[in-house]
């Protein structure tokens, strides 16, 4: 028995070259509206940058950079809504900090300080999710609450591709398939789960074909084009918030940089390919689009890249510069009220450290 | 006020709750038409509907993962897993999210979700059934775990449940689903969930228990009685967070205590009571205290379930050893 075979393509409007293939959707016609996706590409990869350093250096712990998946991020956080809910799982710098969490807290989350999740400008939006998959059970549920009170919203969420080899993943299309409900499942084909390339995680065709099984559209995208990422959420979004209609997409990318700091990409990947993937990787295409099209020079890309490393130093400066946890803070938020228990648990912490200091 | 069963009492704690806010929403396997496969949510989707009582898909984890969303977005869901054989692969979303979502956005979101199940043993049922393991979910920070022992308490305690701002684990006997009415006023009264239950008064021992196991230690509680042995039943009732307070100050008049639990008996909630009285309550015990649960075994299948279960024998003996200790 032959496996049957149904071809999903790539929506791209860019090629390798940065040339545009089609014309710009309606909603990216103006130059400045380029520039902003461009912005927010060269700013979450200066980021990216010294988040490593800062860990390099000690002045952090663990963490996963983005580099590669900046147009990803930067398409679904123009294509969002405020009022729509963002659940990400781990790299999404470039989405994070369009719906206003602030450079200072992602850093200080890695910093190993909670109030690094609180954001104090984006009530709704969930907390990175390290375990895989999970977010995208989460995902549903708030897209359930949206339908059940019509409130014409809708939900994104992101994983990568390893987590669509979880029951998670699974269970969570199915079901927003089975109830029809106002979310979009992006995928982040970076190629790799840590050291495990995509070719050993399925069979499948595509990740996009998974939507098959369950009924909903699925969708494959170049994410490392930001107007065709934006181009495709947009899209899905609308379904969402009109008809509540999920729909999966897959974005593909590759992973420039290692898993995590603590992991050394160099033990299994294949140069030739990563060679390859730096020649097409978001920023440099996007740049050459610009050039062409935009009269986007040298000096403004370099005020940009200043620009952007000056907000990074500023996001650090506060990151360092914030003021310890009260000591024993981390009994407090377990409960909406305190148990006793928990009560006499930090009131004899508190006693001990007052007596050993 | 009319006579109901444990069972009958769940169904109307929700019926009472669901009537007075909009925000409470029932989802799981065959809770909608089929009413449960106990019939605990029976009749509900006919008066509050297919968007208030959610038959999902037959998956675990999203059940409870959706359960997280609904709630971070102010709803106040109450999943249903079937069994509670059947809830591992939820745990997942319970341990690693609903139980830390507070605190990992220091109270952004927050999850107002009951997990129920139905547990233990002494049904007949099949393989994965019967099982008790209340001290999984006991053990993990951020999560309540109630467990009602009577019609009463069921009511009270789903309704303070579904009340609570956290997640909360409401694990529901079972065997004593249809065993014995109650009298009950549908008031929407609900108990505290940090409470124990002291269901009788005595001056010798005190006999410790939760969930079904609470019929056997008041059945051996009268036989004793008969023999001069004047025993104080305690229901844990919310298992966690532990009111050992009031078990503490039983045991001080008392000075003998024995614990009763059909979970297995290694690394159990009785295990947690046990240790707090060796430490807080050490100057008060006369005996050492004695633990009648189930064994570190495999449930046996359901022809020999009775062997394994903590009967009103094996409670009796061990009050009795325990009052023999001089």
């Amino acid at each position: 028995m032959q496996v049957p075979e149904f071809t999903i393509e790539t929506v791209e409007t860019l090629d390798s070259e940065g040339r545009l293939l089609r014309p710009l959707p309606g909603a990216l016609r103006e130059r400045e509206q380029l520039i902003d996706l461009y912005q927010i590409m060269v700013l979450t990869r200066v980021f990216d940058r010294e988040a490593i350093n800062l860990q390099r250096t000690g002045a952090m712990g663990t963490y996963p950079s983005c580099e590669g998946q900046e147009a990803i991020g930067a398409g679904i956080g123009v294509a969002m809504r405020k009022d729509d809910v963002f659940v990400p799982y781990y790299r999404d710098v470039a989405t994070q900090i369009q719906r206003g969490v602030l450079m200072e807290e992602i850093l200080l989350y890695w910093g190993g300080d909670e109030r690094g999740q609180k954001y104090r400008d984006q009530s709704q939006d969930f907390p990175v999710c390290i375990p895989i998959a999970t977010q995208s059970c989460h995902a549903v549920g708030i897209a359930y609450a949206i339908k059940y009170r019509a409130e014409g919203r809708a939900v994104v969420t992101t994983c990568g591709d390893g987590a669509t080899s979880k029951g998670d993943f699974y269970e969570s299309i199915n079901v927003a398939g089975a109830m029809s409900l106002p979310v979009v499942f992006v995928v982040n084909n970076n190629r790799w789960a840590i050291s495990v390339p995509l070719a050993k995680q399925t069979a499948s065709q595509t990740i996009a074909h998974k939507a098959l099984a369950v009924g909903i559209t699925g969708i494959r995208v170049d994410g490392n084009d930001p107007i065709a990422v934006f181009e495709v959420l947009d899209e899905a979004l609308e379904r969402a918030r009109h008809d509540n209609q999920p729909t999966l997409i897959e974005a593909l990318t590759y992973r420039l940089g290692d898993h995590t700091t603590a992991d050394d990409a160099s033990r299994y990947h294949d140069q030739r390919e990563y060679d390859e993937a730096r020649t097409i990787e978001p920023l440099i295409r996007f740049k050459r689009l610009l050039q062409n099209e935009y009269q986007w020079s040298d000096a403004d890309d370099k005020a940009l890249y200043d620009d952007s490393g000056k907000r990074v130093q500023q996001a650090i400066e506060v990151y360092q510069a914030t003021s310890d946890q009260a000591p024993g803070d981390f009994f407090d938020y377990m409960f909406a009220k305190p148990t006793t228990d928990l009560v006499r648990q930090k009131k004899a912490w508190l006693d001990g450290l007052k007596h050993h200091g | 006020m009319a006579e109901q069963t444990l069972l009958e009492a769940v169904n109307q704690a929700f019926a009472y709750e669901m009537r007075v806010d909009e925000e409470v929403v029932i989802l799981g396997e065959d809770v909608g038409v089929n009413g449960g496969v106990f019939r605990a949510t029976d009749g509900l989707i006919e008066e509050f509907g297919d968007r208030r009582v959610v038959d999902t898909p037959l998956a675990e984890s999203v059940i409870v993962g959706m359960g997280i969303g609904m709630a971070a977005q102010g709803l106040k869901p109450v999943v249903e897993l079937q069994f509670m054989g059947f809830i591992y692969p939820a745990i997942d979303q319970i341990i690693n999210h609903a139980a830390r979502l507070r605190n990992r956005t220091r109270g952004r979101l927050t999850c107002p979700m009951v997990i129920r199940a139905p547990f233990g043993g002494g049904i007949h049922a099949p393989e994965h059934h019967s099982e008790s393991t209340e001290a999984i979910f006991a053990h993990m920070p951020g999560v309540r775990v109630v467990i009602p022992s009577s019609p009463a308490r069921a009511y009270g305690l789903l309704l303070a449940a579904i009340r609570d701002p956290d997640p909360v684990v409401f694990l529901e006997p079972k065997r004593v689903y249809r065993l014995g009415k109650q009298e009950i006023e549908n008031n929407g009264e609900a108990l505290p969930l940090d409470s124990c239950f002291i269901l009788r008064d005595g001056i010798d021992v005190t006999l410790v228990s939760w969930g079904a196991s609470i019929k056997e230690s008041l059945e051996a509680a009268s036989e004793l009685a008969q023999q001069g042995i004047d025993v104080e039943v305690i229901d844990v009732a919310t298992i966690s967070p532990l009111d050992i307070d009031t078990i503490l100050d039983s045991v001080s008049r008392t000075g003998r205590c024995v614990i009763v639990h059909e979970a297995a008996r290694s690394f159990g909630v009785g295990a947690e009571i046990a240790a707090q009285l060796a430490g807080e309550g050490i100057a008060s015990l006369l005996a050492p205290v004695i633990r009648v649960t189930g064994f570190d075994t495999v449930m046996p299948l359901y022809r020999y379930e009775q062997d394994y279960l903590p009967g009103v024998i094996r409670i009796v003996d061990a009050v009795k050893q325990s009052m023999e200790y001089r």
